[in-house]
């Protein structure tokens, strides 16, 4: 019983973790995007209370600046200007993804047995106390992908594409402790203009194809 | 001296669980007509219609087999059996040491098994279709009970259900995120095993839809009796089991009379609240399309894997 050897805020943690994991599963198999954005909203949420409990038990201030950052930019602002991106779009479903519900799940599961796989080497080699983690971040991201791959619809794609940054922060916060200031400022930064290009492109694609559908990007020529 | 009276607390228990499990069932029921605004049933309810269709004359199809006059009787027993190793007050039952938490599973297939042959056994349409669907869920939940099963015994390193929840009862309280997945997964498999509502209306016999009771149409008297209480003691083993996983605290670990009279007040106030609880799930979800219960059992089946991941990934 490892459990019980461990301190409380440890376990704090690995619960956090294990509801990161849960996130992501909810957010493959929503197909509703107002609600997949909600969720999106609750994995910032839930990433900014780990990295305040973090920020308390090592004593690192930068994570309470990256906790901030992550309350402002991930819980809020993106999430605000995504709803009032669909608002405005008029998009609130998706169409069925390539591979059926359950078909996605389990692809999801393997998918974490083969993360936790990975990560196993890597957690070795760390000294954080956070490093069983590592695994579950690695999972979230590349789910983030799945997600990304499995739908059609520009604005679940890049719904998909925040919840894989969530993972990478996640990730670098369980194997190092948080990035250096200035990188989590640039990826912040990087995150939000990705973000208003996006914003801008979706009008754009919508002009002139009429639908937010990114199978017609693929395709050459206009007249096929 | 012990051993006799370890048989002796073994037997009362199981005569407990099966005198209780109609009166759980009348609670769940009564809690879903207050929380519907209908006018409840008597708590009683399940023992009348149990006495009444002990009194009626027995009437069977001409070409049932021999099959169909048994199947209730196998049913029952089965159920008779599970709640002897279910560790529903006390942790010391001798029962135990034959049979683990795995062939508590075999247990139940073996009941499905029969209620499905009995089912197809007549010949009727509507018990075929119940008897394809029964086996539809079945094939789904049990992987996810199988599932759940195993996240407890990587926790306590045991399959043996009291030795489970003596582990889970005495450790100092944690945080354990794989069991709160697989207490998820576990309520989702109970309400399907039990032909509760998201997949099954027990209240119903609109025939396109029922799949308990269209296994059962064609018996009466007291093999439908039979039937029926041990569609009554499935349930109440089903809460015991989740109780014995995930709330495991009040149960008696000695045999001591005092122990137990106390074990079986926490067990009463437990199922007061679990009999709420499923009612309150009842009540606030709606029935599923048959088609969508492969969809509702594999959500149970990820949580279960979820949980399995989780604990061996943190060890929690």
């Amino acid at each position: 019983m490892n459990m019980t050897a461990l301190p409380f805020d440890l376990q704090l943690l690995n619960t956090l973790a294990a509801l990161l994991l849960l996130l992501s599963f909810a957010m493959l198999s929503q197909r509703r995007i107002v609600t997949l954005i909600n969720l999106l909203a609750v994995q910032g949420a839930l990433l900014c209370i780990a990295t305040l409990l973090l920020a308390w038990r090592t004593g690192a201030g930068h994570l309470y600046l990256s906790a901030g950052l992550t309350l402002a930019l991930k819980v809020i602002f993106l999430p605000w200007l995504l709803h009032r991106l669909i608002r405005k779009l008029g998009v609130y479903w998706d169409t069925e993804p390539l591979l059926n519900t359950t078909g996605t799940m389990l692809v999801g599961v393997l998918i974490v047995v083969f993360s936790f796989g990975l990560a196993q080497p890597i957690s070795a080699l760390a000294s954080t106390a956070t490093r069983n983690s590592i695994g579950i971040a690695v999972a979230v991201v590349l789910i983030a992908f799945l997600t990304m791959i499995t739908r059609r619809k520009a604005m679940s794609q890049v719904v998909g594409f925040l919840s894989m940054e969530n993972g990478l922060f996640f990730g670098a916060m369980s194997a190092t402790y948080g990035m250096p200031m200035i990188v989590e400022f640039g990826v912040a930064l990087d995150v939000l203009v990705a973000m208003l290009v996006l914003g801008v492109f979706f009008f754009q694609i919508r002009e002139q194809f009429d639908s937010l559908d990114l199978q017609h990007l693929e395709s050459l020529k206009e007249d096929q | 001296m012990t051993a006799l009276f370890d048989w002796l607390a073994q037997i009362l228990g199981i005569l407990a669980a099966v005198l209780a499990a109609p009166l759980f069932l009348g609670w769940v029921n009564q809690c879903r007509a207050w929380l519907q605004n209908k006018s409840a049933p008597s708590i009683l309810q399940p023992y009348r219609g149990i006495r009444k269709l002990f009194h009626k004359d027995a009437v069977i199809a001409a070409n049932a087999s021999q099959l169909f006059r048994l199947a209730p009787y196998m049913v029952f027993g089965a159920m008779v059996t599970a709640a002897a190793i279910i560790p529903s007050v006390a942790t010391r039952l001798p029962f135990t040491q034959a049979a683990d938490a795995i062939a508590l599973v075999g247990l139940f297939a073996t009941a499905r098994v029969f209620v499905s042959l009995a089912a197809m056994d007549v010949g009727t349409a509507f018990g075929t279709l119940g008897a394809r669907r029964e086996m539809m869920i079945g094939f789904l939940a049990e992987p996810a009970l199988l599932m759940i099963i195993f996240v407890a015994s990587l926790i306590s390193a045991t399959t043996a259900l009291p030795r489970i929840s003596e582990l889970l009862a005495t450790q100092s309280l944690a945080l354990y995120p794989s069991l709160a997945f697989t207490a998820v997964a576990f309520t989702m498999v109970l309400l399907a095993e039990n032909a509760r509502i998201p997949i099954d209306n027990p209240a119903t016999h609109l025939e396109l839809t029922m799949i308990h009771e269209a296994l059962l149409l064609e018996y009466s008297a007291r093999h439908l009796a039979l039937m029926e209480w041990a569609a009554a003691l499935k349930l109440f083993n089903y809460v015991c089991i989740g109780f014995a996983l995930f709330v495991p605290w009040g149960l008696a670990t000695s045999q001591a009379p005092l122990a137990l009279a106390l074990s079986s007040l926490f067990l009463g106030a437990k199922l007061v609240l679990a009999g709420a609880g499923i009612a309150l799930i009842e009540t606030v979800s709606a029935k599923l399309r048959v088609f969508r219960a492969p969809e509702f059992l594999a959500t149970a089946f990820l949580f279960a894997v979820l949980g399995l991941l989780v604990r061996l990934l943190l060890g929690t």
